[in-house]
Order: structure tokens, then sequence, then C-alpha cells
């Protein structure tokens, strides 16, 4: 269901800090089981995070749900938006999500940029994570204040040709509209889910009632790698 | 044959083809005439690491030349590791080790693979060349 780039650096995270890892499970069809969900959650818990749909699956998680159980408890949620974004609009406002991320190259982008969003009360609350030019007011040998949002997080000389092309990629995809993008990936899923599933021994991964486009499969036996260098 | 008329024997056979689903088939034939590891040697150990499918090798020294029979639940990865077992099997070590291994860059077999099938690749090649290492210090 997740993705290791939003596995790993928690993991990093409990290392150094002595935190727990808590799994929500997912069902047979590739969903989060929302029943556990709630059970696992406490006053204990500082974060939650997952993504909003699954790379390796096609599900789409129920995120607004996600989000207000864990605001209940009081614990903060990323949502992990890379696979999502080029195919649903999130309004993170309106999902009064804490921190949402995607990445550029999943949206027709250049690679080694993204987007971080967060509320600005918790971006204000966190301290830099790099250190260097740009991002300070004033520098002397015995303290250094740091500059405002955003600057306090962009330390050095900013990516900025990624940055451009990235928005020349959104302003692409929003030309064409989103709304369009997803009701004829919607179209191409369901006819390639039917066309797929006429193939003797084939086995789809992932069959969530509310999933976008993704198909994993494996045919009985046949290795995977081999059907993946012949589709390639 | 020499590990080097072996290597212009294979790009030979592989310019004939025009697109890569003939090559790939063709590939598929060879894994079919591999020399097959004895059920006994495949073990975890014998793995090479690093492929995403799995390939199993074993080394035998046969008077002063290194043996290599190898296997894959994979037929394509059968069909590479068939390919590098032909061109360096049946050889003495010293030349498994001095051997150039540009053959594979010029039948565009690294190039049209992903990045990890290509790292799979050079694992294969590494370890080959790995038990050529080993048994040439066995020699001497
Ligand atoms: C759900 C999901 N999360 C994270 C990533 C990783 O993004 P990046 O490589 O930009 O960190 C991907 C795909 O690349 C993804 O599909």
């Amino acid at each position: 269901m997740e993705h290791h780039s939003n596995i790993v650096p928690w993991q990093m995270l409990c290392e150094r800090t002595g935190a727990i890892l808590k799994v929500i499970p997912m069902n047979k069809e590739g969903e989060l089981v929302m029943e556990e969900y709630a059970e696992l959650l406490s006053d204990k818990t500082k974060l939650v995070f997952c993504n909003h749909v699954s790379n390796a699956l096609g599900t789409i998680n129920p995120i607004a749900e996600i989000i207000k159980k864990a605001h209940g408890v009081g614990a903060a949620v990323l949502i992990d938006g890379a696979q999502a974004a080029p195919h649903i609009v999130a309004d993170v406002q309106a999902l009064d999500v804490d921190f949402y991320t995607c990445s550029a190259h999943k949206m027709c982008g250049p690679t080694g940029v993204g987007i971080l969003y967060g509320k600005e009360e918790w971006l204000k609350k966190l301290p830099p994570y790099q250190g260097g030019g740009e991002m300070i007011v004033e520098v002397t040998f015995e303290k250094t204040t740091y500059a405002d949002l955003p600057h306090k997080f962009e330390a050095g000389t900013p990516n900025i040709c990624g940055g451009i092309a990235f928005g020349a990629a959104l302003d692409y995809m929003h030309q064409i509209g989103f709304k369009d993008i997803a009701g004829y990936e919607a179209e191409l899923l369901d006819y390639a889910t039917q066309e797929l599933l006429k193939i003797e021994g084939l086995k789809i991964y992932g069959t969530a009632k509310n999933k976008t486009s993704v198909i994993s499969f494996n045919i009985e036996g046949i290795h995977p790698y081999d059907i993946g260098t012949i589709l390639g | 044959m020499q590990i080097k008329e072996i290597q212009e024997e294979i790009i030979d056979e592989f310019s004939m083809f025009d697109d890569w689903m003939q090559r790939y088939e063709y590939m598929i034939e060879l894994g079919k005439s591999l020399p097959l590891i004895d059920e006994a040697y495949k073990t975890d150990d014998n793995i090479i690491k690093g492929c995403q499918s799995k390939v199993w090798v074993h080394a035998e020294l046969k008077d002063d030349k290194l043996v290599f029979t190898a296997d894959s639940d994979a037929i394509i990865t059968k069909g590479i590791i068939a390919i590098l077992i032909r061109a360096f099997s049946n050889q003495k070590p010293k030349d498994i080790i001095e051997a150039e291994t540009d053959f594979i860059d010029e039948i565009g077999l690294k190039e049209h693979l992903s990045p990890t099938r290509a790292n799979g690749l050079v694992s294969m090649i590494k370890q080959l060349k790995l038990y050529a290492v080993a048994y040439q210090t066995q020699i001497k």
C-alpha cells in the first residue's frame, strides 16, 4: 500500500526519537481497515500518515475520514499525494490536512522537485532542516536569525529551473483540465480491467471499490519480470 | 574458442534481428540450451544478489577450466545468463578475469533493459568474474 518514501523516513525518525510506528492493516481488496485504524489511535498518537492514492494498488484512501479521526485525538496528519496529484485534485484547506506532499515527476514535471504543503502554524513551529545562505535575516558568529516562510526552508541556491519547469507542467495539466483527465482515466481503467480479466490465469491485485488508474497483476505460471520486459 | 571469438559470434547473431521482440524470442530460445545447475546447488547462497528475478549460478573447475551452470525462474533472465555463460564458461579463470564485457553494450542489451534490470545484468557479470578470481587463487 505505502511507497518506501512514506515508510523509511518515519522508521528513521522512530530510531532517532524512540517513537513507535503502528501500521493500519489492509483487507484483501487493498483497502485500509478503518475500524482497526480507529482502534490504533490514542492520545499518544502524534502523527498519522498514509498515501492519498496507492501507487501499487490504485486504492483511493478515505483521507477526509482519516484526517478527522486523527484530529480527534490531537494527532497531525501527513498525506503522501505523489500518486494522487496527477489524478485527483485535493482541496487541502477543505480536508484540513496538516501536510500534503507531491512530486513533480508524477505530473509531467522534472525530477528532483516537488511540493510540501503545510499549515502555516506548523511550518512556523518547525525548525529549518538545513542551514545555508538565503534562509536568514541576520548572521553573526554568535547568532543567526532565520528568515520568514518559505525562505526558512530554502537554504542555498534553490532548484530554480526545476521550479519553473514544474510550473509549466502544471499549466499544461490545467489546460487539459483535471476533470477531463480523471474522466478519461476512469474510462480507460474500466476498459483495461475488463480486457485484462479475459486473459486466462490473470490476477489483479488491488480491487478497491474506490480506485484510480493503476492495475497491478500477475499471470499464473509466468514470472512478472518476463511480462514486464516484453510489455516494456 | 576464445572468449573474444564467442562474443563476436553472439554480436553477429543479435545483429541479424530487426527488433527487440525477435531478440527476446531468441534469448528465450538460448535460455533453453543453458547448462542447468544441479538441483542440489540451487541454494540461497548461490543466488546472485541484485537481480529482480532469481538467478542461481554454480562454478566448477574441470582440468584448468571453469565450467558454469545456472538457472533462473524468469525465462528472459535465463536467456541473459545463458548468453553470459556461453561467453565465459569452459575458459581459464585468468582469461575470464581479463575478458572485456563490451559485447553486452554492442548487442544493446544493457541500454534496452530498465536501470534495475541492467544492474542485475552487471551483478551477473561481476559474479561470474568473482568465481574466476576465487578459483584463480586456488590454482596458484
Ligand atoms: C505514492 C508515492 N509516494 C512517493 C513516491 C516517491 O516520490 P519521490 O521519488 O519524488 O520521492 C511515489 C513515486 O515515485 C509514489 O507513487
